[in-house]
């Protein structure tokens, strides 16, 4: 039984939100890229950057491109082979601020993985966390700067996030309990 | 992917993956650092019973640059060549514990063997086995005319209708074998063209023309010609008299590159016998892939090695 | 010993099947078939109930490889001896390539006397053509054929004599004695490194390929040879359509050849060799289908006179290895029977009566081997199998009673059973088991005592 706890319109505003924080805390539109973690995250990362765009209709220099943490994971061995998606990191990275893009927050791991592979493309100033939903149950320390929605969830249940570009509709719903499938479900 | 022991049998769909992950793959050395974490904690073991030194090294660079261990056994002054077998080469890699083999073997199917074998719970890769198969090898070619067909918009497409002529020693070519099988399933048309002595003897469930004439061959205007090396020791087998005439019959001569469509890619798996089987000329030409196949090497090899040695084995 | 029997312990067989479809009832006593007829009895003979087994007349392989003397790791006289009672064999003919080679009087005598010594089936020492099997200069054939061990059969079987005229003289010298050459055809320069049938699999394989052509080369030169000096030929493992076709030419010409084939070569194809499974190694090597189909029919109307083994016991390092770097042959005593069945007599092309010629009278009468294959005829030595063709079975490893494991039929599921087999008038396989060597010792003691 699944419960819708955003619509399209609530997903709208909470990205609206995030990118008006996101220019305040980077004190406007300068040396700023955004980087979405595939699938959702890159979309997600798109529709940040046009309305930053939109804001601030005179920056010139915000970046959005795409960051694959595949090669990174620390559960390789664990479940069946993934197949990366692809990275496109627009230009140099270094000295500016990266804020990573992803749909769902869980365990943290995906973000670990990030932040690795983003070393390796260079050395930014800064590097900042934005998701659409932070659903908690986090096994590293670590933690978004902006956030959508916080949903508490208890692990057995399952986030539906569906985004119009990836999925043909778009909501965030939450599926109660045991028979849950998990796919599609970010891994943690 | 359990093993990739040859094209035959590779589904299209499984081998346009693998060329694009080795897509990013490739990305992956236009980066700062040219590394990726994928393979640490893992060994592969290049365990190669005939020389090769560029293929053994492209192996070493893909395995390092996911971060493996690299364990080089060479069948050349080890205990292989005094006459240990194959199963106790392999048992004795189990046991210390390789992830990975890549084996290059004389012997046509010994790879297979490998694997069937039970001696070793380890991805196996076919680095080239007698004159069977070199998958690696055709996944690099292919890897190669799609790059120069399509740049960077390569993902996700095959070589449908691209025409490519091979050209030489295809009866002893494992590269020309598992070219076939990969280009024709990735779409393309595939005509050999060689001596008749250098043909095997039926080809008859080949998907491929097959010609003695070069020069019927270049006047079709194949998008791609791929020159095979002729090896030393067929010049003294009376497959055909003299390097010589093979050379004014079969090569790659200026004339003849001249000849080609301004398009075509001309392409050689490597070592070259220059003025043999290509001249210097078409070797260093723009339309010459020779270098750019070392480099995609590389890549195609990482993505191989990634399908085999991440995931799950129980469920692969 | 218990259940102690001797030469004058006749054995009532009850209620079998001839050949020919009778059922019968059979006496053997003192190494001989006794009698034949229904309703039999006989004092203190031990009753073999048989209903629904066939008799056949022991069966002779005319192409064993026994390994012993040299290479006793792979099979000795006694184990390869026991491998042949299994499959029904009273006699087998031991080929030349062991080391020291067959070829003086001497190894032939020793590999009868181990024969003897084992006493599951009679060893016919076969001699090489050529000293050390070399191709170079003929060995003294004269001498091994007056020696104890009487060898009428000759070959370099491994090798070709493939020099036309050491062929010639071979073919010539042993008329003096009613003497075979058994001629291994292959052509050596056509067969360099060799791994397997010639063809679209091997350009897909990669694997050297064993052209038909050296085989059939070799044979339409050694039948011209033989018409020209007017000697016997026998062409051993005849495996390709284009043999056959040479062969029934030279038949038809009135040129006295005979040909052999094996039981693999009648049944199994160059198919299996996808996965590069060195069991199916073998020399002259699997075909295609097509050959498989003209072998058969060339059996059927007897252009292939036999069927033999070419039972080549191999250890298993020898096939646990990459395909260049393996051993060829096959073990084939324990199958041959089965694989004959299924191959032929199955698919109909072969009675009974053609099984008992091909595999018992036929290659007795090519190896001029007394007291064999003379039939199951009143007065004829005691030399006989009872089988059981209604039995289907898993072939596996417990079915093979020799050293070597190296069979192609492994797993596969064979028809037919050998329940019994019968050698000098005593038995050495009962109730489908081998009999120990101690059983056979005492039943010869009783038998020479």
């Amino acid at each position: 039984m699944a419960r819708t706890v955003l619509s399209q319109a609530d997903i709208a505003r909470a990205l609206t939100r995030i990118s008006h924080e996101i220019l305040e805390s980077n004190r406007g539109p300068d040396k700023l890229v955004i980087l979405g973690i595939p699938t959702r995250g890159v979309v997600l990362a798109q529709r940040i950057a046009e309305t930053i765009q939109r804001i601030e209709p005179t920056a010139t220099d915000v970046r959005v491109g795409s960051l694959d943490v595949t090669m990174y994971r620390d559960d390789l061995t664990r479940t069946r082979t993934r197949t990366p998606s692809r990275t496109l990191v627009p230009g140099s990275i270094d000295g500016v601020t990266v804020v990573l893009v992803d749909d769902v927050l869980y365990s943290g791991r995906t973000i670990r993985a990030a932040l690795d592979a983003l070393g390796d493309h260079g050395r930014p100033t800064i590097v900042r966390l934005a998701v659409l939903v932070d659903r908690g149950h986090r096994e590293l320390p670590i933690r978004a700067d902006f956030v959508g929605k916080n949903l508490p969830s208890s692990t057995d249940e399952r986030i539906n996030l569906h985004l119009l570009e990836v999925d043909g509709d778009e909501f965030v719903s939450i599926d109660g309990g045991a028979v849950s499938d998990l796919a599609g479900q970010d891994a943690r | 992917m359990k093993h990739l022991l040859s094209t035959k049998g590779l589904g299209r769909a499984e081998a346009i993956g693998l060329l694009d992950i080795a897509e990013d793959m490739a990305d992956v050395a236009n980066r700062e650092v040219k590394k990726l974490p994928t393979l640490r904690g893992k060994t592969v073991v290049n365990l190669f019973f005939e020389d090769s030194t560029r293929t053994r090294i492209s192996f070493e660079a893909a395995a390092k640059r996911l971060s493996a261990d690299v364990i080089n056994f060479s069948a050349k002054g080890s205990s292989v060549s005094k006459g240990e077998s194959l199963k106790d080469t392999a048992q004795t890699l189990a046991a210390m514990g390789a992830d990975g083999v890549v084996i290059r073997h004389p012997a046509s199917g010994a790879p297979e063997v490998l694997a069937a074998s039970g001696w070793i719970d380890a991805g196996i890769i076919n680095a080239g086995d007698g004159t069977h198969e070199h998958p690696t090898q055709a996944l690099l070619d292919a890897f190669t005319i799609r790059r120069r067909l399509h740049g960077s918009a390569s993902r996700g497409k095959g070589l449908d209708g691209v025409r490519v002529t091979i050209v030489g020693d295809v009866l002893h070519s494992r590269v020309a074998r598992s070219n076939l099988w990969l280009l024709t399933t990735l779409g393309a048309e595939v005509t050999f063209v060689a001596p008749p002595t250098l043909l095997p003897m039926d080809m008859s469930a080949w998907p491929a023309a097959v010609g003695f004439d070069l020069d019927a061959a270049i006047a079709a205007k194949p998008d791609v010609i791929m020159m095979l090396r002729i090896q030393a020791e067929r010049m003294n087998a009376a497959f055909f008299p003299n390097s010589r005439e093979y050379s004014r019959r079969w090569g790659l001569d200026d004339e003849r590159f001249a000849r080609l469509a301004p398009a075509s890619i001309v392409m050689h798996p490597g070592p070259m016998n220059r003025g043999l089987e290509i001249s210097s000329a078409a070797a260093d030409s723009a339309a010459s892939t020779v270098l750019e196949q070392v480099a995609n090497g590389v890549s195609v090899r990482m993505a191989a090695l990634y399908l085999l040695m991440s995931g799950d084995r129980e469920d692969s | 010993m218990p259940n102690h029997r001797t030469s004058g312990t006749p054995w009532l067989i009850r209620g079998a099947t001839l050949a020919d479809g009778t059922r019968t009832d059979l006496v053997l006593a003192d190494g001989r078939i006794a009698e034949i007829g229904s309703g039999l009895s006989r004092l203190g003979a031990t009753t073999v109930d048989s209903d629904g087994l066939i008799a056949l007349p022991g069966l002779v392989d005319l192409h064993t490889h026994l390994r012993e003397p040299g290479f006793e790791q792979s099979e000795t006289i006694l184990t390869g001896s026991q491998a042949a009672a299994v499959g029904g064999f009273t006699s087998v003919f031991a080929m030349a390539n062991t080391s020291p080679v067959q070829d003086t009087a001497g190894v032939v005598e020793q590999v009868l006397a181990l024969g003897e010594q084992a006493g599951y089936v009679t060893v016919q020492p076969i001699g090489a053509v050529t000293v050390g099997l070399a191709g170079e200069r003929l060995a003294e054939l004269g001498a091994m054929a007056t020696s104890r061990a009487r060898v009428r059969v000759f070959s370099d079987d491994g090798f070709c004599v493939s020099d036309p005229l050491l062929m010639r003289r071979a073919l010539e010298y042993v008329k003096a004695f009613d003497g075979v050459i058994a001629q291994h055809a292959q052509e050596p320069r056509l067969t360099e490194k060799a791994q397997m049938n010639e063809g679209a699999l091997s350009s897909e394989l990669g694997l050297a390929g064993w052209p038909a052509v050296a085989e059939e080369s070799i044979i339409a030169r050694d039948v011209l040879l033989a018409e020209h000096v007017g000697s016997r030929l026998h062409v051993c493992h005849v495996s390709t359509a284009g043999s056959v076709d040479v062969i029934r030419w030279a038949k038809a010409r009135g040129i006295n050849v005979t040909a052999e084939a094996t039981p693999h070569h009648l049944l199994l194809t160059e198919d299996l060799l996808r996965g590069y499974d060195a069991r199916f190694k073998v020399n002259p090597p699997l075909r295609r289908t097509e050959d498989v189909e003209a072998l058969r029919s060339g059996l059927a109307d007897g252009t292939i006179d036999i069927v033999a083994t070419d039972h080549a016991p191999h250890p298993v390092e020898a096939k646990d290895c990459e395909w260049d770097a393996a051993a060829n042959g096959m073990v084939g005593l324990e199958s041959a029977l089965s694989v004959v069945h299924a191959a032929v007599v199955e698919s109909g092309l072969l009675g009974w009566s053609d099984v008992a010629r091909v595999l018992s009278a036929a290659p007795a009468r090519i190896g001029r081997a007394p007291g064999q294959g003379q039939g199951i005829i009143v007065g004829a030595p005691a030399e006989l199998t009872l089988y059981d063709p209604a039995a289907s079975r898993v072939f596996g490893r417990a079915d093979l009673a020799g050293k070597g494991a190296n069979s192609p039929y492994l797993n596969m599921t064979l028809p037919g059973r050998v329940i019994a087999t019968f050698h000098r008038g005593y038995a050495t396989v009962l109730d489908g088991a081998l009999r120990s060597a101690g059983e056979i010792r005492s039943e010869r003691e009783n038998n020479h005592g």
